[in-house]
């Protein structure tokens, strides 16, 4: 009998302010303990939160960047419980009247067993705003756990999804669609190392059509593959625990990525009992449609809307518009490279996916640190375009502008890397390499025409690249077949 | 809905409250007429009347996202003598 | 000169007929004679309040200084101040030495003021008669074997034995009306909001207000005017236009409705309580003021819907003594949870624990609605009570307390008594409205009793004038306890 496994997502995206949510203390990471931690987010006596605008502003943002409804007014709630990270001994959060209502993504996910993709609908429940806690750091204190409260106050927008995702893969599809997205609208650095993003996975299993089965929240995942292994683990685990006739209890579960296990908390948070509340040290806030209005002025094209423009308007493949709305920077990157060779989408989309990627894989770095700028590439596809290098020695000059810059006619013309039309030219070039490699006419001749790429290469070599490729072909192929 | 001795060591649990068992008894004793007093507030018919939470019916006001506060750790942990290389010291934290 | 008012202090100051430092030598000295029986300080620091003295007598010597500079004020233990030891009267805080100074010290700073020290009080404000303080109990000057009040009862006391020029307060369910009402001197608990909470300790964020303790409406308007004023650092802090409090202090009161609450006249009333305060209204009927009744239909309840949200809220605002970063942590235990529940158990007293256990209750699962949302719903009633009444009247006048001070140890044992001695100064709070007591009259016992005022929302300098013109034609505000003229 099938399983079928449910997955709801909470997504904690850390807001890129500069300063806390409800202090004036630097949010910058890396920095020496405590040393960020002003007399607000060390909870003193007598100390109050005053609201970030900047937060705000950044939740308002995914608010229209998945269609959400942003709530006019929207409070600020206290959820108590006693961690030592936690140093006021309640967390300000908000509950019954979240900033961010009712929103929706939609997932590509590629089927396993076509080259097909299906899309599919990620309902959002709600995302609202609250604060990060400090860290706990566990090494070396002889039974002691030190306490850092630089953390203790970030921003965070905490997104929840509906119970929509089937499948580990959905699940970090869906999650990586939103690391995509926040950056893309620039509220979140999406940096995973440093925590800027962290995830929360409901998981339960059922049979197909019936009830939810009860479910096990796995806490805190910091990464696309611990998510992906934790959920495949939890599922399994819970299939296994029901067929073998057992139970599974709502439990809140932590990932163990050296063992690549999932296992219950061991300090049981007693009955969760938060006993929310209004913070009486907070109003409501306020979001009027002006404002709403003003934020929207400062979206930028969001990655669904650029892939569909970019298959309709550009006619680009959906996998070339995938890849290249990936981030932000790479569209950039795209679009302004084609506003050099206006036309010319699919060579610009071939070179980005190709030479300008494996470079950048090559060396590690992102496309918002390529060492080629979009004006130096679209100079060397507008030499393609307009006949004067071959793609062979266009790759010449990218290498060249890539390790050491300069500009593309210069490099051209000091390479010497024009194609020759010239027929007279190429005619004596060939005339010369058939005259120095008779054994291998012959082979060619006597019907072996694999050995003409061999007369491919040694033209191309003698011209350095620069043979028009088609017109030296031709004459390659008149030239062996007229001395038969 | 009377309140249990039960629900006395739960509440002092939640509020992390230490209670001997004699403690817990005159606690008991005394909330029990707390609540009694409390009581002739629940028998008010409130339909339709909003909760107020705040003095005044104002909203938030936002601060700007600018950085105003210095590092004053050494002052800040000049309050606590539980403190190692700059982080506050606690029993060990199991999760 | 102790029972100069703040202008003649200043004036006393700036004509050079006394320095800052020979003022407040001389109420250090009355601090270290009477204190010991009264114990209205926590704390005295001779040297930090001196080296102010000092820095006030520079500025006075240049000619230049506010109205306060040089004057010695008491503080109310529960605002942090910078280097000074801040205890809130509590064990958890009774070795915490703030790093910071609250807004209202701030305050007092720039107005050149000298923190003569921190007064005692309830623990963490919670109480009626200065009894839960970890520090001892305050003995009301009027007569040694009853309370002062609370939970401002170390600054009533303060004020009233002339252990300094003035006071400030705090002021969650009557805390400043209440002490100032059993001592026989002025008060004023401002509207929420005029006064930034920064750096006060919190008891129940959504009622806590700041206010003045002093000898004289004049005085209070003077100290009100260094007190109140915006402060970004409070979100409930409100923008309001600058208004110098002792504006309005002396016009007349013809035409002034005063509103009459049958509610504070009813069953509870002490007689000769009931007796001064009708001699009261008398008096303002003859300066002018015409008398009207009105209802507070709701106020009985404002008791019950107190003990829920103010310990509710309270809860909440004392997990953040926890041992970890500052104040009492249990000398031995034997993990986390164990460490929390030491420290909590032994750092906390009996009534804060109690309220602690109250909110923690109210707040938890299954009682929410029943208990906190349903107290938040008929507190909306209570402040319409109120401003229904204010469609009839300016100002509304009763008993600040239903007796004079009760004897230290009467209602110690049974909190519900304790608490009903308030029914008449919480209603206020939960309306966030302004209300002040000033002193009325004598009691049977010879204590005094205190008449409060509440005025509508913002309404302070008018409140101030009402209380000033009383005490333009009566002398109760200046009768000083018997046996502490010095």
């Amino acid at each position: 009998m099938k399983w079928e496994i449910v997955i709801g997502l909470e997504v904690h995206a850390q807001l890129s302010t500069s300063s806390k949510i409800f202090s004036g203390a630097s949010t910058a990471f890396g920095a020496e303990a405590n040393t960020q931690a002003c007399a607000v987010d060390l909870a003193l006596p007598g100390v109050l939160p005053v609201l970030n605008r900047g937060a705000v502003e950044r939740a308002i943002k995914f608010g229209l960047a998945v269609g959400a409804h942003i709530a006019p007014r929207s409070v600020f709630s206290r959820k108590n419980y006693f961690y030592p990270d936690l140093p006021k001994g309640y967390q300000i959060s908000q509950f019954d009247l979240p900033i961010i209502g009712q929103g929706a993504l939609t997932i590509c996910v590629p089927e396993t067993t076509t080259e097909k993709a299906y899309e599919k609908l990620v309902r959002l429940t709600r995302a609202h705003l609250e604060e990060d806690a400090g860290k706990s750091l566990h090494e070396d204190f002889r039974g002691m756990t030190g306490i850092d409260l630089n953390r203790a106050g970030t921003p965070l927008l905490e997104i929840v999804s509906e119970p929509d995702m089937r499948s580990a893969t959905e699940a970090v599809i869906y999650a990586k669609m939103l690391h995509t997205l926040v950056r893309w609208i620039g509220i979140c650095d999406g940096n995973m190392q440093e925590g800027s993003l962290r995830f929360d996975a409901n998981v339960s299993v059922r049979r197909p059509g019936a009830e939810l089965g009860a479910r096990r929240e796995i806490k805190n995942l910091n990464s696309f593959r611990f998510l992906q292994q934790a959920i495949e683990y939890e599922a399994q685990w819970q299939i296994d625990t029901l067929e073998a006739g057992g139970k599974v209890q709502q439990a809140t579960v932590l990932f163990d990525s050296d063992k690549c296990e999932t296992r219950a908390m061991r300090s049981k948070e007693d009955a969760h009992d938060y006993r929310y509340f209004p913070d009486p040290d907070l109003l409501p806030v306020a979001i009027d449609a002006d404002w709403i209005e003003r934020v929207r002025k400062t979206l930028p094209e969001l990655p669904l809307a650029k892939r569909a423009r970019y298959v309709a308007d550009l006619d680009l493949s959906a996998y070339d518009a995938d890849t290249l709305t990936s981030s932000r920077e790479m569209a950039d990157l795209f679009e302004a490279t084609l506003s050099e060779v206006p036309g010319e989408a699919k060579l610009c989309a071939n070179w980005l996916m190709g030479d300008v990627s494996a470079s950048l894989n090559r060396e590690d770095r992102d496309v918002a640190h390529c060492p080629i700028s979009p004006q130096q590439l679209g100079g060397v596809l507008k030499r393609i375009v307009d006949g004067t290098i071959s793609n062979f020695a266009a790759k010449e000059v990218f290498k060249t502008l890539w390790s050491e810059g300069g500009d593309p006619d210069v490099i051209i013309e000091e390479k010497g890397l024009k194609q020759i039309s010239d027929v007279g030219t190429l005619e004596a070039m060939i005339d010369k390499i058939i005259a120095d490699n008779a054994a291998q006419v012959a082979e060619y001749r006597s019907g072996k025409e694999k050995v003409f790429g061999f007369f491919v290469g040694l033209a191309m070599k003698a011209s350095k690249g620069s043979a028009n490729p088609a017109q030296m072909q031709e004459i390659l192929k008149r030239k062996l077949s007229n001395q038969k | 809905m009377s309140l249990s001795i039960g629900d006395v060591y739960k509440i002092a649990r939640l509020a992390r409250l230490g209670m001997t068992e004699q403690e817990a008894e005159e606690a008991h004793t005394q909330l029990l007429s707390i609540f009694s007093l409390i009581a002739e507030m629940q028998a008010v018919d409130t339909t339709g009347i909003l909760p107020m939470s705040h003095a005044q019916d104002l909203t938030q006001r936002l601060r700007e996202d600018v950085v105003t506060e210095k590092d004053q750790r050494e002052l800040f942990q000049s309050t606590t003598s539980h403190i190692k290389n700059g982080l506050y010291l606690v029993p060990q934290v199991i999760e | 000169m102790i029972n100069f008012s703040l202008l003649q202090l200043g004036d006393a100051l700036r004509s050079k007929k006394i320095s800052s430092v020979e003022l407040t030598q001389l109420y250090l000295d009355r601090i270290a004679a009477l204190n010991p029986e009264l114990n209205a300080y926590i704390t005295v620091n001779e040297e930090m309040t001196l080296a102010q003295a000092r820095a006030a007598d520079a500025q006075l010597k240049q000619g230049e200084g506010g109205a306060l500079t040089g004057i010695p004020v008491a503080q109310k233990d529960i605002f942090c101040a910078a280097g000074w030891r801040t205890t809130c009267g509590s064990k958890m805080l009774s070795n915490f030495v703030s790093p910071y100074d609250a807004h209202v010290i701030e305050q007092f700073n720039r107005a050149g003021a000298v923190n003569l020290g921190k007064t005692n009080m309830d623990e963490f404000a919670m109480g009626s008669s200065n009894e839960t303080s970890y520090f001892g109990i305050v003995k009301n000057p009027w007569n040694h074997k009853t309370v002062p009040g609370g939970s401002s009862g170390g600054s009533a006391t303060a004020v009233a034995a002339r252990l300094c020029a003035a006071a400030t307060g705090t002021d969650t369910g009557g805390s400043i009306r209440q002490p100032a009402a059993l001592c026989g001197i002025s008060g004023l608990k401002p509207t929420y909001g005029v006064v930034s909470r920064y750096g006060m300790i919190a008891f129940a964020s959504s009622l806590d207000q700041a206010g003045p303790m002093a000898h004289s409406a004049e005085d209070l308007a003077l100290l009100l005017n260094v007190m109140a004023g915006f402060d970004e650092r409070d979100s409930t802090s409100i923008k309001c236009e600058t208004t110098d409090y002792a504006q309005d202090l002396s016009k007349p009161l013809s035409g002034l409705r005063i509103g009459l609450p049958k509610e504070f006249f009813a069953a509870g009333l002490g007689a000769d309580v009931a007796r001064a305060i009708e001699a009261s209204i008398a008096e303002y009927r003859k300066l002018g003021a015409t008398v009207v009744d009105v209802s507070l239909p709701n106020s009985r309840l404002s008791i019950p819907v107190y003990y829920v949200l103010a310990p509710a809220e309270a809860s909440s605002n004392l997990s953040r003594f926890d041992g970890v970063r500052y104040g009492y942590r249990a000398p031995e235990y034997t993990n986390l949870a164990d460490m929390y529940e030491k420290s909590r158990a032994q750092g906390f007293g009996e009534e804060v624990k109690r309220r602690i256990m109250i909110g923690t209750y109210v707040l938890s699962h299954g009682y929410y609605d029943a208990y906190y949302l349903q107290a938040q719903k008929i507190r909306r009633l209570i402040a319409q009570d109120f401003s229904d009444a204010f469609k009839q009247c300016d100002v509304i006048m009763g008993p600040t307390t239903p007796t004079t001070a009760f004897n230290l140890g009467e209602k110690g044992d049974d909190p519900v008594q304790m608490y009903l001695s308030d029914i008449y100064t919480i209603a206020v709070n939960l309306a966030g409205l302004p209300g002040m007591s000033i002193p009325a009259g004598l009691g049977d016992s010879g204590m005094p009793i205190g008449l409060q005022i509440i005025g509508n929302y913002f309404d302070e300098a008018r409140m101030l004038n009402v209380a000033h013109q009383y005490q333009q034609v009566t002398d109760w505000h200046t009768r000083m306890p018997q046996h502490v003229k010095a």
